[in-house]
């Protein structure tokens, strides 16, 4: 049976199997791609799952009397009891201002003269200084010493040694994260920013690589077609990617303990997406772009830090001016965080899930579709 | 000497010229840290404005009605959802439409009046819990100012122990004040590192370095002529977030701009030997890419920037000594906010430049050998 006889989309399929085979012949002869794809998000994910934390705990904090309290003395055992404290007395106030000009502490509890006998009488009053510079640490330094101090004052209210509380106390509960673990929701997030890197870093090495050596001119000597060649080249390091993300996952799981509550096969079907994605904008900016000087800080430019700052994984993106959130809408990062964050810690909530995926797919599409394009404009 | 210096200028205004000859070349330097410092010093907050939240009132009370008016006139919580029943709490938290649910129970009113406390259960979405965290902080606050009315409204008096709370440094606890300083250094390494590594590189790769071994450069003059150029694209980047952080955000400079500039000059060293580095273990271009993109990511992550050096366990610590941006964002900060001066900054002066030290050392020395 001659080629011309067989189906075309057979003759298609064969060519693309044949590059695919090249290319992973070449992915497993050269071992730098392979130590991209998958060596390096495990190494990163370990790096940055350690190394990135939001807890607040063992505070170093001064207690300053400015004179003996049995009343204090109770405080400061109860700030002892708590894990967010790591009170100490201290004699005097100027010390403790010294302390913490030195970093030594992160904030002051000063009880005035007789704190014993406003207790009795009802109008004590305690001063919180806080090291404000980190405003996130102190906020939540803050509100930890006045939880603790609330609890302290409501225990002493309910055995009837004076003082009143209320009238309304808040009772809160954090949904999806009981033991608020900041890395829950980090390590999730790092996963958006390891994968981001590693298509911008597969797709700049790899593909942009071949534009340099002129391999993909040799390609157009040869029947393949430009679709062909796309996916035949994409398709072994998608795979790598996959293998990487894999690994950035399972240790999510194993090594930091964060839940996995969602499907398991909707977390792959939305990584495959996001790293189309991202191999896609890698590849488009590469080709787009002559020199590799623009193309290398251009690629670090719209990936890395927009995906560090402007995509929710850490700070709240409803609080952001309109014109900000605009450009967040154009980050695919944004729309991956949110599918990550839900999926590992609320579970399958198809309000998040399905619209989130939708953009994603869209974004795929395009970016396939552009660089096909573009590819073609440089091959034909 | 004199004529060292003049080749050293020579080369830089050599180098400036390659980078800055084309209007592309030029605005990829310039225009970036000042458009991401606009767009970033917005992003980059933990302070909320816009807390949406649900409420699921059973008590329909004048005290709850009061209490809620309270809450919406806060101008940060929008309410987004008024719900009749218990399950929908689970379908306004789960689609992210609301952060914060609020439960009111039917004798909250009866339990105000009869001086026990009324609870009010929040429920917040923990997806991500610091942004809760600090949605709660809000609450809590809102609330405490609810109570304080309360109590002078029907005469009960004022608690027994009131706390007053103060912040050093950033009365208002405004996050932008502590993120963008930091960012002068960040927005910064980012290009300064990769423009270094990838010059050398180009050379390597176009084969022009081979041409520079022949002409009388020695290679500490080669190495100087590299950095330099580098070294003021860094300054002026520098300069142009720092003009966003006073002009545009207004965040009051405390310290003295010698000592900010001192401590970004030896930040700039270090980073450019950083870049030297990469570029004396990088043969070509791509390689120096990869490489200073391997560095930066790190680098911008475990800087302290977003989340506390201290908060990483002990191995890691060690780990961001070689880091030159922890302590840039630690000197910009601190003689920023703090008004910090030479003095109080030793302890990041002196291993920033000994990281510079080391990493120009090593690349000299590099340099040295290839040309031999």
């Amino acid at each position: 049976m001659s080629p011309s006889v067989r189906p075309y989309w057979r003759i298609k399929l064969q060519r693309v199997r044949a590059l695919i085979i090249k290319e992973s012949r070449q992915i497993v002869r050269d071992p730098s791609s392979i130590a991209i794809g998958v060596i390096l998000p495990l190494i990163l994910i370990l790096l940055f799952g350690y190394g990135l934390s939001l807890d607040v705990r063992n505070v170093p904090i001064a207690v300053v009397m400015d004179q003996p309290s049995t009343q204090g003395q109770e405080l400061l055992a109860a700030l002892q009891l708590s894990p967010y404290f790591n009170p100490r007395q201290v004699a005097t106030m100027p010390a403790a201002e010294n302390l913490m000009a030195h970093g030594e502490v992160d904030g002051i509890v000063h009880l005035a003269q007789e704190f014993d006998r406003r207790m009795s009488a009802g109008d004590a009053q305690l001063q919180l200084i806080v090291q404000g510079g980190d405003a996130n640490r102190a906020r939540i330094i803050e509100a930890y010493v006045q939880g603790a101090v609330g609890v302290w004052a409501a225990h002493r209210a309910a055995q009837g040694r004076g003082g009143s509380v209320g009238p309304v106390l808040v009772q809160s509960r954090l949904w999806f994260n009981d033991a608020n673990e900041s890395h829950y929701f980090l390590v999730p997030g790092l996963i958006v920013l390891v994968m981001t890197l590693i298509g911008g870093l597969l797709t700049a090495m790899v593909v942009a690589r071949e534009w340099e050596r002129g391999t993909y001119e040799a390609l157009l000597v040869t029947p393949v077609r430009s679709e062909e060649i796309l996916l035949g080249k994409t398709l072994p390091y998608f795979v790598l990617a996959l293998i990487g993300f894999s690994l950035c996952a399972l240790s999510a799981q194993f090594l930091f303990h964060v839940p996995l509550r969602g499907s398991f096969w909707i977390l792959l079907f939305d990584s495959m997406l996001y790293v189309l994605v991202a191999l896609g904008i890698g590849l488009l900016i590469s080709s787009w772009v002559k020199s590799q000087l623009v193309a290398s800080q251009l690629t670090m430019l719209v990936t890395f830090m927009p995906a560090y700052i402007l995509s929710g994984f850490l700070f709240d993106l409803r609080s952001m001016p309109l014109a900000v959130r605009f450009v967040t809408y154009l980050l695919p990062a944004r729309y991956y965080v949110a599918l990550l964050q839900s999926v590992f810690l609320a579970g399958d909530v198809w309000s998040v899930i399905v619209p989130n995926t939708l953009v994603l797919a869209l974004m795929a599409g395009l970016l396939a579709l552009a660089s096909r394009a573009v590819m073609r404009k440089r091959l034909e | 000497m004199l004529a060292s210096i003049y080749r050293i200028l020579a080369l830089t205004r050599k180098e400036l010229l390659a980078v800055l000859k084309d209007r592309r070349g030029r605005m990829s330097l310039l225009i970036p840290p000042v458009v991401q410092a606009l767009i970033f010093g917005y992003a980059a907050t933990y302070d909320l404005n816009h807390v949406p939240y649900a409420v699921f009132d059973q008590s329909h009370s004048g005290a709850s009605q009061q209490l809620l008016a309270h809450i919406d006139g806060s101008g940060v919580f929008q309410r987004v959802a008024t719900l009749s029943q218990a399950q929908d709490i689970a379908r306004e938290v789960d689609s992210r439409k609301a952060l914060l649910a609020l439960v009111i129970d039917s004798d909250f009113e009866r339990r105000m009046f009869s001086g026990q406390g009324a609870q009010l259960q929040v429920i917040a979405d923990g997806r991500n819990s610091n942004t809760a965290g600090t949605a709660m902080g809000y609450l809590g606050a809102v609330v405490e100012r609810f109570n304080t009315q309360w109590r002078r409204d029907h005469g009960l008096g004022p608690p027994s122990l009131t706390i007053t709370a103060r912040a050093w440094y950033n009365p208002n606890l405004e996050t932008r004040w502590y993120m963008i300083p930091g960012m002068i250094g960040t927005l910064t390494l980012l290009q300064t590192l990769m423009l270094t590594a990838m010059s050398v590189a180009r050379e390597r790769e176009q084969g022009t370095f081979d041409q520079l071994l022949v002409t009388p450069f020695r290679p500490y003059e080669l190495m100087a002529g590299k950095a330099l150029p580098s070294m003021l694209v860094g300054i002026i980047q520098a300069t142009g977030v720092l003009l966003v952080a006073q002009l545009w955000f207004r965040i009051p400079f405390a310290g003295s701009y010698l000592t900010l500039y001192i401590g970004l000059l030896v930040f700039l060293m270090a980073a450019v030997g950083m870049g030297l580095l990469v570029s004396a273990a990088s043969a070509t271009m791509q390689q120096a890419m990869l490489y200073s993109m391997l560095l930066i990511m790190p680098f911008a992550l475990l800087s302290g920037l977003t989340t506390p050096v201290s908060n990483m366990p002990g191995w890691l610590q060690y780990l961001t000594a070689i880091n030159p941006l922890r302590y840039a964002i630690d000197i910009t900060r601190r003689v920023y906010l703090e008004g910090a001066g030479l003095a109080l900054l030793g302890g990041d002066l002196l291993p920033l430049a000994i990281v510079a030290a080391a990493t120009l050392s090593i690349s000299s020395w590099v340099f040295a050998h290839r040309m031999q």
